[in-house]
């Protein structure tokens, strides 16, 4: 029995973590078969079908799909799911917006947010903010399973040559629309997927002060992120936040300045492979799981280290 | 217009979470419980709504055990006209959750249905997306700015891009982010009016759904400690360590 995959992309590209979807759902079943559902939306069906690890993709392409409204997205991926033991996608915004319609639609208990699979039928989840893993079984007959991106390593992209299948659009419910998506552009790499993360919180003390974030950022070429109390006062946006409420990140090197460390925060960046904290309170919790501790005041030690950095005769990429 | 406000008790999002020793789940005895936060977001804007005019009345529901009152007494203090209570003695999965609340939406016909867009227990992410499947109703999820007219509501997502904005035909399905509003407290006045207010009373498993529970928690386990690391002295320390001993820069 196989899998169906719900690709998350912008009509044009795939995006990332459809990849490390594909590898999630590929330990679940081999025979993993990627829905695309979008508008002008062929050369995306052409990515997924370049993926080795999908067998099948099912495109379906109306202009109904083109913002992934999940008024319109659920009934589609309902009406294709039936010769499937699996649904699944990302445990991302675009993810936990649609899945949820469609177990409902098919009376099925969701599994959400996995970063294991133990077996078809029993993987692990992070439940209470990571605080603890639930290792859980399904016994639905259908599963809907969405994966946290972060916790698989992405599929290769190319070298396969999946059939791709034209498939039928389903009835649209007419009672939601698309008004914009103001999307934060940056020409720093996007946080999600960033080899190297600095961050600050309201130990910035103001939204002029993250410069000294951003020239840190810069330098590395690393992306720049923040915790929530930083976002609630107004330093930053809010795509830029870290933690339960915001994006989970599992960068190479995360360097958190100025910020405390509160349980909400931990939970998006302790999986991180090196993490460096800075801050003038030396008891802060931050310092319990920081591989590399510096008690020191921010407005002082950020600049030396731009200094220190820019002395190095290179710096990986 | 009248809002229906979904609120469920979990363990307060300050207490350290303690997994039992034996694997079945997280210690809850004698610790401090609390509404989830975006729920009392939920409460805030139903109630701001109804201040603005345009609501009526609010009425706030909760599922689960005697205690889970206390969530619709603090929405009834807070400025919600009446509670509903439907007992239900163990834990019911998100799915069973929806169906109790369609139950329950068919009895009040409300025009909106606003809950938090996640327990912070159980991090499901699940309830409100599935009541408004089951209601063919449209939603708008993580909500962080709700303009109501007089037949739709035009809503601003927090999306992982940025920000996203939907119009969505009532009745709907509301799921509120953090960023919301800002939840006020209750003075003590309210607090004694609130005392007053009436609370329906219903039974889970009278209400002729099938709430069972579809998935089994094997077990549950601390997540993996990281071992504390090292203090640098200065950062000269700091990038050298990085250069040389991690190896990421």
């Amino acid at each position: 029995m196989s899998v169906l995959l719900i690709a998350e992309h912008n009509n044009k590209n795939l995006k990332p973590f459809t990849l490390n979807a594909i590898t999630a759902a590929s330990k679940i079943d081999a025979e993993v078969h990627v829905l695309v559902a979008g508008s002008g939306s062929e050369n995306v069906a052409k990515e997924a079908a370049a993926v080795p690890l999908v067998k099948k993709v099912l495109h379906c392409d109306s202009p109904n799909y083109q913002n992934y409204l999940p008024e319109n997205l659920a009934p589609l991926v309902t009406k294709h799911s039936e010769k499937y033991d699996h649904i699944v996608a990302s445990a991302n915004t675009f993810g936990k917006n649609f899945m949820p319609r469609v177990a409902a639609a098919l009376d099925t208990s969701q599994v959400s947010d996995i970063i294991k699979v133990n077996s078809p039928d029993t993987f692990v989840r992070p439940i209470y903010a990571g605080n603890a893993f639930a290792t859980v079984k399904s016994n639905d007959k259908k599963r809907c399973v969405t994966i946290r991106p972060t916790s698989f390593e992405p599929a290769t992209k190319t070298g396969g040559s999946a059939q791709i299948d034209k498939v039928d659009a389903a009835d649209v419910p007419n009672f939601s629309k698309f008004v914009k998506r103001e999307e934060t552009k940056s020409e720093r790499p996007e946080l999600g997927t960033a080899r190297i993360v600095v961050s600050g919180g309201r130990g910035l003390e103001s939204g002029e002060n993250f410069k000294l974030i951003n020239d840190i950022a810069d330098k590395l070429n690393a992306a720049v992120g923040a915790s929530r109390a930083a976002v609630d006062a107004g330093y930053i946006s809010n795509d830029h936040q870290v933690g339960q409420t915001g994006k989970v990140v599992v960068p190479d090197l995360y360097i958190a300045v100025g910020i405390s460390g509160a349980i909400q925060h931990l939970a998006g960046m302790k999986e991180s492979k090196i993490i460096v904290a800075i801050n003038k309170d030396g008891e802060a919790p931050i310092f319990s799981i920081a591989d590399y501790g510096l008690e020191a005041d921010l407005f002082k030690a950020l600049p030396e280290f731009l200094s220190e950095l820019n002395k190095l005769n290179t710096i990986q990429k | 217009m009248k809002i229906l406000v979904a609120v469920k008790r979990v363990i307060d999002y300050n207490v350290q979470i303690r997994v039992k020793e034996d694997g079945s789940g997280v210690n809850t005895d004698n610790v401090k419980m609390s509404t989830n936060p975006p729920d009392d977001n939920a409460v805030e804007e139903s109630v701001k709504l109804k201040e603005s005019g345009k609501v009526k009345e609010v009425v706030a529901v909760t599922i689960g055990e005697e205690k889970a009152q206390e969530t619709v007494r603090k929405a009834l203090a807070v400025g919600a006209d009446r509670g509903i209570h439907v007992k239900a003695d163990t834990y019911i999965e998100p799915l069973g959750i929806a169906k109790i609340l369609k139950k329950v939406v068919e009895k009040e016909k409300p025009d909106m249905v606003f809950l938090g867009k996640q327990a912070i227990d159980d991090d499901c992410n699940q309830t409100g997306q599935m009541l408004a499947a089951m209601l063919n109703w449209p939603q708008a999820t993580f909500s962080s700015k709700i303009t109501l007219k007089d037949k739709s509501m035009e809503i601003v997502r927090e999306i992982d891009e940025g920000l996203e904005t939907v119009e969505v035909n009532l009745p709907a399905v509301v799921t509120c982010d953090l960023r919301l509003n800002e939840p006020r407290y209750a003075s003590l006045p309210n607090i004694m009016k609130a005392k007053k207010k009436p609370i329906d009373q219903m039974v889970a498993k009278d209400l002729g759904v099938d709430i069972a529970n579809r998935v089994q928690q094997l077990k549950v386990v601390e997540p993996p400690k990281r071992k504390a690391g090292i203090k640098v002295a200065n950062v000269a320390e700091l990038v050298s360590k990085l250069k040389n001993e991690a190896k990421v820069i």
